[in-house]
């Protein structure tokens, strides 16, 4: 048996499948994703293709011919139901059953979903998928009514493409402040301010708690207050795709789990990208990542490891985030951090922020400051000398210390 | 169409034809050619798509932009031919260009 499937269609998917060719694997790959499109990139969806900046052309990984030419058996709209692991075969939705070498899981991620008074109106949306933000970009008209449930970078992103294209926006945030989840609160204040100098409403500490309208949504709920919508999105975090998995016997616990060859405890089976919860033997502890970069280097892993190449799975995590002509591009999780050093200048909006435990890096976030989080990803884990750091004309090299 | 050549760390080199107007690292990741990794998908957010522009065409292809420059800034294999792939696009000036791959990609 000379074949490898890989279930989901997606940036981690697309890039086993051409690792595998680009490492000379010979054998048959299926490739199979239950949305309508190849290998998309995810991140733009929100930034520059809801802006209509790139065009959907763009959005696509490769040429569609590219799955010819290099012999992938791209199967798209189909999904995979079954996984029996003793006969190694998967089934598929429409009842095929086909026997795999080797099978990898690249599952993805599905957006959380509100299930309150109204939240099947029409006009309430979520973002994951191309289609999804095909339908979102359809109700995006100067003058209408945009309210956003979530306060985190997809909602920001959404927020800012909107405001800009002159819709009037309102976001609900439960916790007291945007970005609680992922990042500290100098972050969620330049973040704040940013989007409230735009015309963006921003409401803390407010929960919702249904939908109003006729067939379409007309106002959110909160409480006893009412925000008028002609739109809602909803971004509140996803949850990863492992039914699949625990159907077929796999250990799952938040993500399917992995060791740091990016192999499930079954034989043959792998797991990649948003799906896997993992080792970082960097930062020593288990992960699982919404991420591109994450995505595409387990993807790589897992091609390595199916050709005996013995890889392990070691980076530090980086993320971006696209808002207004903004670029936060961060490195590591700033809740790991005891300390912080600003370097820049908040007010230009260009600065990055240092996070150190026991003068050690642990992360950076930078704000139109892509020499700081290159600096971030080279030196994560280094020792600096915190007094020359705060010095912002001293070279972020020159500042290491001897550890 | 127009022609381009990459050419590996180990003197391996590849010529291909490819549309016009697509940027050298769409030419690369359409063709599997090793060493680009694009993770960001041409966003000029992760500088893993560095080549090093051939000599004769450095003229053609031009310089860096602010944003190249400032994420390669400290690029340990950052040289003056230096160059981010999904920067360049593939004019009809640059038919027949030639670019080298680093050893390591950040």
């Amino acid at each position: 048996m000379n074949r490898i499937i890989i279930v989901g269609a997606g940036q981690a998917g697309g890039q086993v499948a051409a690792s595998l060719r680009q490492q000379k694997y010979k054998g048959e790959i299926m490739l199979f994703g239950d949305e309508p499109h190849p290998p998309y990139q995810r991140p733009l969806l929100s930034k520059q293709y809801l802006s209509s900046e790139e065009a959907e052309d763009r959005v696509f990984l490769r040429a569609d011919k590219f799955y010819n030419d290099h012999s992938i058996n791209l199967r798209i709209s189909e999904k995979i139901s079954e996984i029996d692991p003793k006969l190694k075969t998967v089934t598929t939705d429409k009842g095929e059953t086909i026997e795999y070498q080797d099978l990898i899981l690249a599952t993805g991620s599905r957006p959380r979903k509100l299930k309150i008074t109204g939240s099947d109106l029409q006009g309430i949306h979520y973002l994951r998928t191309l289609d999804d933000v095909n339908s979102i970009k359809a109700e995006m008209q100067p003058g209408r009514k945009l309210v956003i449930v979530g306060g985190g970078y997809i909602g920001l992103e959404v927020a800012s493409v909107a405001v800009t294209a002159g819709m009037d926006v309102a976001v609900i945030e439960t916790e007291d402040r945007i970005l609680k989840r992922v990042t500290t609160p100098e972050m969620s204040e330049f973040y704040h301010q940013l989007h409230t100098d735009r015309g963006v409403t921003i409401h803390l500490q407010t929960s919702v708690s249904g939908f109003e309208g006729e067939d379409r949504v007309s106002s959110v709920l909160c409480g006893d207050n009412k925000i008028k919508a002609d739109v809602a999105i909803v971004g509140i975090g996803v949850i990863p795709n492992i039914e699949l998995a625990e159907a077929a016997g796999i250990e799952c616990n938040n993500g399917i789990v992995t060791n740091d060859h990016c192999q499930t405890e079954l034989d043959h089976i792998y797991a990649a990208g948003d799906c896997s919860n993992h080792p970082n033997p960097i930062l020593g502890r288990r992960l699982r990542l919404e991420s591109v970069p994450n995505a595409m280097e387990q993807a790589k892993v897992v091609a390595a490891n199916i050709m005996d190449k013995e890889k392990v799975y070691s980076a530090v995590p980086w993320f971006w985030s696209d808002q207004y002509e903004h670029k936060l591009q961060m490195v590591g999780f700033s809740s790991d951090g005891e300390k912080q050093v600003l370097r820049g200048d908040k007010s230009k909006k260009q600065f990055a922020i240092f996070y150190l435990r026991d003068d050690h890096l642990v992360a950076v976030d930078a704000v139109n400051s892509a020499r700081d989080f290159m600096a971030g990803r080279q030196l994560y884990g280094r020792k600096f000398d915190v007094v020359k750091l705060q010095d912002t004309a001293t070279d972020v090299k020159d500042c290491l210390t001897q550890d | 169409m127009t022609k381009i050549t990459f050419i590996q760390h180990d003197g391996e080199q590849q010529t291909l034809e490819v549309e016009k107007g697509l940027s050298v690292m769409n030419a690369a990741v359409d063709n599997l050619i090793e060493g680009i990794d694009a993770d960001c998908g041409g966003e000029c957010n992760c500088a893993t798509c560095h080549v090093y522009v051939d000599d004769a065409w450095m003229d053609k292809v031009g310089p860096t932009n602010d944003a190249e420059e400032a994420i390669m800034s400290l690029n340990p294999e950052r040289k003056d031919t230096s160059r981010l792939s999904c920067q360049i696009k593939l004019t009809d000036e640059l038919d027949g260009l030639v670019v080298h791959l680093p050893e390591f990609q950040y």
